[in-house]
């Protein structure tokens, strides 16, 4: 099945060419657009199964795309949104993460786009409610906050888990077995004082944690 | 010579054997000339400004400086116009004062040029002999001195009078002092501007050419067969275009961080903390945005701060905090290191205290041996 999609980005060169990716890899590019304004029109006009936007846009070049995408996702929580951004700012994929439902948002540096696989991977897991934030936004938030009370194990797969992968996946990047990675999952959630039964996602309750710091 | 005006030199004992009688004799005798060209040049330059008189006003800069009342030069002004009317005003006192040197002297020569048979008129009487001559010559020798003084005296008079004009006075040395820090200001603003509009174009221009240039290698590496022979120079070509985005990155981030200018000062230190590979905490109570150009001074501050530290300072944690209190922003930066920073000595902290400076601010350094070392600067905003 097509992922109906919303492109936002002020680059024409970008936006073309991001925008033949995506159709080309199963995709349906329904709009692509240059600012903000647009964007919020295109998504009211169309109800994409995902929106992929550029963070800074005209008019006023700073967060307008980010803006944008959290408005949207106040009328609409979980409508799966990826921004991407030209430089690391942590505060952007904690803005990402609190808006709507939580899930669904990816936020990467642009210059993932260049791996091309692994970028298209990104969009079908926020796509399908999937949470992903950029391996250097986690880098850089475990060096601010080691999350004293885990394991360096631990903090690997919070790692992974706030990047959006799934136990199995955790299992196959780290060569573990799942039950291994059930077992520290289960014991980040405890320490991060996550209880079992609560209705709210709690990968995403602990990606927010680590996010936080 | 360790006078600095012709007024202290009056008041010494030995005025008289002192250069200063010469100077002010020579500086009034050459005012009747210097009025004469003064009133010539006055009518251009009431009508053309104050550079129609340049020529005069150059001479008359440096015959001030015969009595040491030199202005502090600079282009031509309406002072020095007013100035060239004070000289025209003293010609007549000065032709007099002259004529009176003329006379002194002549009654101290008379004995000289006294003969027989020649009759020396010399304004109180003639003298026909020698001895007839002497008491003149004498009264003469006794007037010499006081002339002296008062040659002094009308050359002291103009002198204070070129001063007042030509120095600026309190008031308009302030009046200029605040037009240089405004132009100092103005400039350091748009030197940064001029970095913001850097980092925009490169933004817009080349990075976002070099994502779309790493792209399509990525799609390029995707469909090419591993075994052909292009794939593995696209595989390189691909690398390479990455590794470039990072750079570009980095350098555009070193003209302007984005984070300053989107989101402010605490996440741009933040940032900033973030990259330092000495454990910093940041501590920030900045509630208002200062002017952009505040920020970026106090940002690169912190930026050039945490760089010495990790460079030299053997420091294990860093401190940073920022604090916005009574219009004056305060940026700190202390590191537990061995201290001994020294300020002068090839660091960048130097190009930054002058523009802390040009923005009305400071910049501290504490570094006693042993440490700790603080860097601290404060913006007026």
């Amino acid at each position: 099945m097509l992922i109906r999609t919303v492109l936002a980005e002020d680059g024409a060169l970008l936006r073309e060419g991001l925008a033949a990716l995506l159709d080309r890899f199963g995709f349906q590019v329904v709009a692509a657009v240059a600012d903000a304004d647009a964007l919020v029109a295109a998504v009211t006009d169309h109800a994409p199964d995902l929106v992929v936007t550029d963070i800074r846009m005209p008019p006023g070049f700073s967060d307008e795309g980010l803006r944008a995408a959290v408005r949207l996702r106040r009328i609409r929580p979980d409508l799966p949104v990826v921004a991407l951004s030209q430089y690391v700012e942590t505060s952007y994929a904690a803005d990402l993460l609190d808006s709507g439902t939580g899930s669904g948002v990816g936020y990467l540096l642009k210059d993932r786009v260049g791996d091309v696989r692994e970028f298209i991977a990104v969009l079908r897991r926020v796509a399908a409610g999937g949470t992903v934030v950029d391996p250097d936004v986690v880098r850089t938030l475990l060096k601010r906050n080691p999350l004293a009370g885990l394991s360096n194990r631990e903090r690997e797969v919070l790692g992974l888990v706030a990047e959006g992968y799934a136990n199995a996946g955790i299992a196959q990047h780290l060569v573990i077995s799942e039950a291994a990675v059930n077992k520290h999952v289960g014991n980040i959630f405890t320490k991060l004082g996550l209880a079992p039964g609560e209705d709210r996602n709690r990968r995403v309750l602990a990606t927010l944690t680590y996010l936080r710091g | 010579m360790g006078e600095r005006t012709i007024w202290e030199a009056v008041g010494r004992r030995r005025f008289l054997l002192s250069r200063w009688p010469w100077r002010a004799v020579a500086y009034v005798l050459s005012t009747p000339m210097a009025a004469a060209a003064s009133l010539a040049v006055l009518p251009f330059a009431l009508v053309g400004g104050p550079l129609a008189a340049r020529p005069v006003v150059a001479v008359e800069r440096r015959r001030l400086r015969l009595v040491r009342a030199a202005s502090a030069g600079g282009p031509v002004s309406w002072w020095d116009v007013a100035h060239l009317l004070v000289v025209a005003l003293l010609a007549v006192p000065s032709l007099v004062l002259g004529l009176a040197l003329v006379l002194v002297l002549a009654l101290i020569a008379s004995p000289l040029f006294v003969t027989p048979d020649r009759v020396l008129a010399l304004g109180f009487g003639e003298v026909r002999t020698v001895q007839e001559a002497v008491p003149f010559a004498l009264t003469g020798l006794a007037l010499l001195p006081l002339l002296l003084y008062v040659f002094a005296l009308v050359a002291g008079v103009h002198s204070t009078v070129a001063r007042a004009l030509l120095h600026p006075s309190g008031t308009r040395l302030r009046t200029e002092l605040v037009q240089v820090a405004q132009s100092r200001e103005r400039l350091v603003t748009a030197f940064d501007a001029e970095r913001r509009r850097i980092e925009r174009d490169l933004h817009d221009g080349a990075q976002q050419r070099v994502v779309s240039l790493v792209m399509q290698l990525g799609i390029a590496t995707l469909e090419l067969p591993p075994d052909s022979p292009a794939a593995e120079s696209v595989a390189g070509a691909h690398a390479q275009a990455k590794q470039l985005l990072v750079e570009l990155r980095e350098f555009v981030h070193g003209i302007h961080p984005q984070a300053l200018s989107d989101l402010g000062l605490p996440a741009a230190l933040q940032e900033l903390a973030d990259r330092s590979p000495i454990p910093v905490t940041v501590r920030c109570q900045v509630p208002a945005r200062p002017s952009g150009t505040v920020e970026s001074a106090a940002y690169f501050v912190v930026a050039e701060a945490l760089s010495n530290a990790a460079k030299h300072s053997g420091a294990t944690t860093i401190e940073v905090a920022a604090s916005l209190r009574h219009d004056v922003l305060t940026v700190e930066v202390t590191d537990d290191g061995h201290g001994g920073a020294d300020a002068g000595h090839g660091s960048g902290l130097t190009g930054l205290a002058d523009r802390c400076a040009a923005l009305g601010g400071t910049l501290s350094l504490s570094s006693p041996e042993a440490g700790p070392t603080t860097v601290r600067a404060e913006f007026p905003c």
